[in-house]
């Protein structure tokens, strides 16, 4: 089980390997992001943008995350304030998201 | 006295680099290449975690408008940018012809159409205000807009919600 100390990151945080990630270590990047504790609703959002990322090789758009992850936008932005898709993205281990939307 | 004389020369490079942390937009035009930067703009700021305060005013109104929301026509005359003749530009369904193929390609984007667009953002916390003056002017009235705006504000009201961010005009 890789440690957050010990795990290769960006600038800004992102996880530089999404293959580093395991749900031990969402739980260390949530806590230093002030998020937590993850709850089932955060789940759904990290577990849906985590198999996009898998699937289509990006994250998904905020629009697509608000129809498809079971969470809609009001809520997402209530389970990550400090922006949805680049939060998530980061505790999910997978690169920031390129779109505008 | 002496801290105002300390900071009256170079600006601080700590507040030349400071972060943005509120936005107000103000959407004055009516057109849809007028409306969608703004839009973009305000989701782009949410989803970075920036307040955001949108400010609909003259035909930018239209964006909020019940009725002609999901009629958002892009500009087809006086718009060079399109690199059509002005006399074609002018024909009778062009603006129409352009607005629905600009709609495809912002789909296949995931740019969602205006009236999803602007729930969106409303979901997403910013807030959003109709002009007083121009509500007043076009003898609108509060049941003319979507639910989800945040109320019909004057120009003074626009400014002291804004204070302490940066106000961006399209």
């Amino acid at each position: 089980m890789p440690e957050l100390t010990a795990v290769a990151r960006t600038a800004e945080g992102f996880l530089a390997r999404a293959s580093d990630w395991d749900r031990d270590l969402a739980t260390e990047l949530a806590a230093e992001a002030g998020i937590g504790p993850l709850t089932d609703r955060h789940w759904l959002v990290l577990d849906y943008m985590r198999n996009t990322f898998l699937v289509k090789g990006d994250g998904p758009t905020i629009r697509t995350l608000g129809k498809e992850s079971g969470v809609a936008i009001k809520e997402l932005y209530q389970l990550f304030p400090k922006g949805p898709a680049k939060l998530a993205a980061k505790i999910a281990g997978i690169p920031k998201p390129h779109g505008c939307i | 006295m002496t801290t105002l004389t300390q900071n009256a020369g170079a600006p601080d490079a700590a507040v030349a680099n400071a972060a943005i942390t509120k936005v107000s937009i103000i959407v004055s035009k009516g057109s849809l290449e007028g409306i969608y930067p703004a839009l973009i703009l305000a989701n782009g700021a949410r989803m970075e975690g920036i307040e955001a305060n949108v400010f609909f005013t003259f035909f930018g109104m239209d964006a909020i408008n019940k009725a002609r929301h999901d009629h958002i026509k892009v500009a087809t005359v006086g718009n060079p940018g399109l690199h059509l003749a002005t006399w074609l530009g002018g024909f009778p369904g062009m603006s129409a012809i352009v607005t629905a193929q600009m709609a495809k390609s912002m789909e296949k984007l995931d740019i969602p159409p205006i009236p999803e667009f602007i729930e969106m953002i409303a979901d997403s916390g910013a807030k959003l205000y109709a002009c007083k003056a121009t509500v007043d002017m076009f003898d609108l009235k509060r049941e003319d807009f979507i639910d989800s705006i945040a109320g019909i504000i004057t120009v003074g009201d626009f400014y002291q919600m804004a204070g302490g961010g940066q106000i961006i005009f399209t």
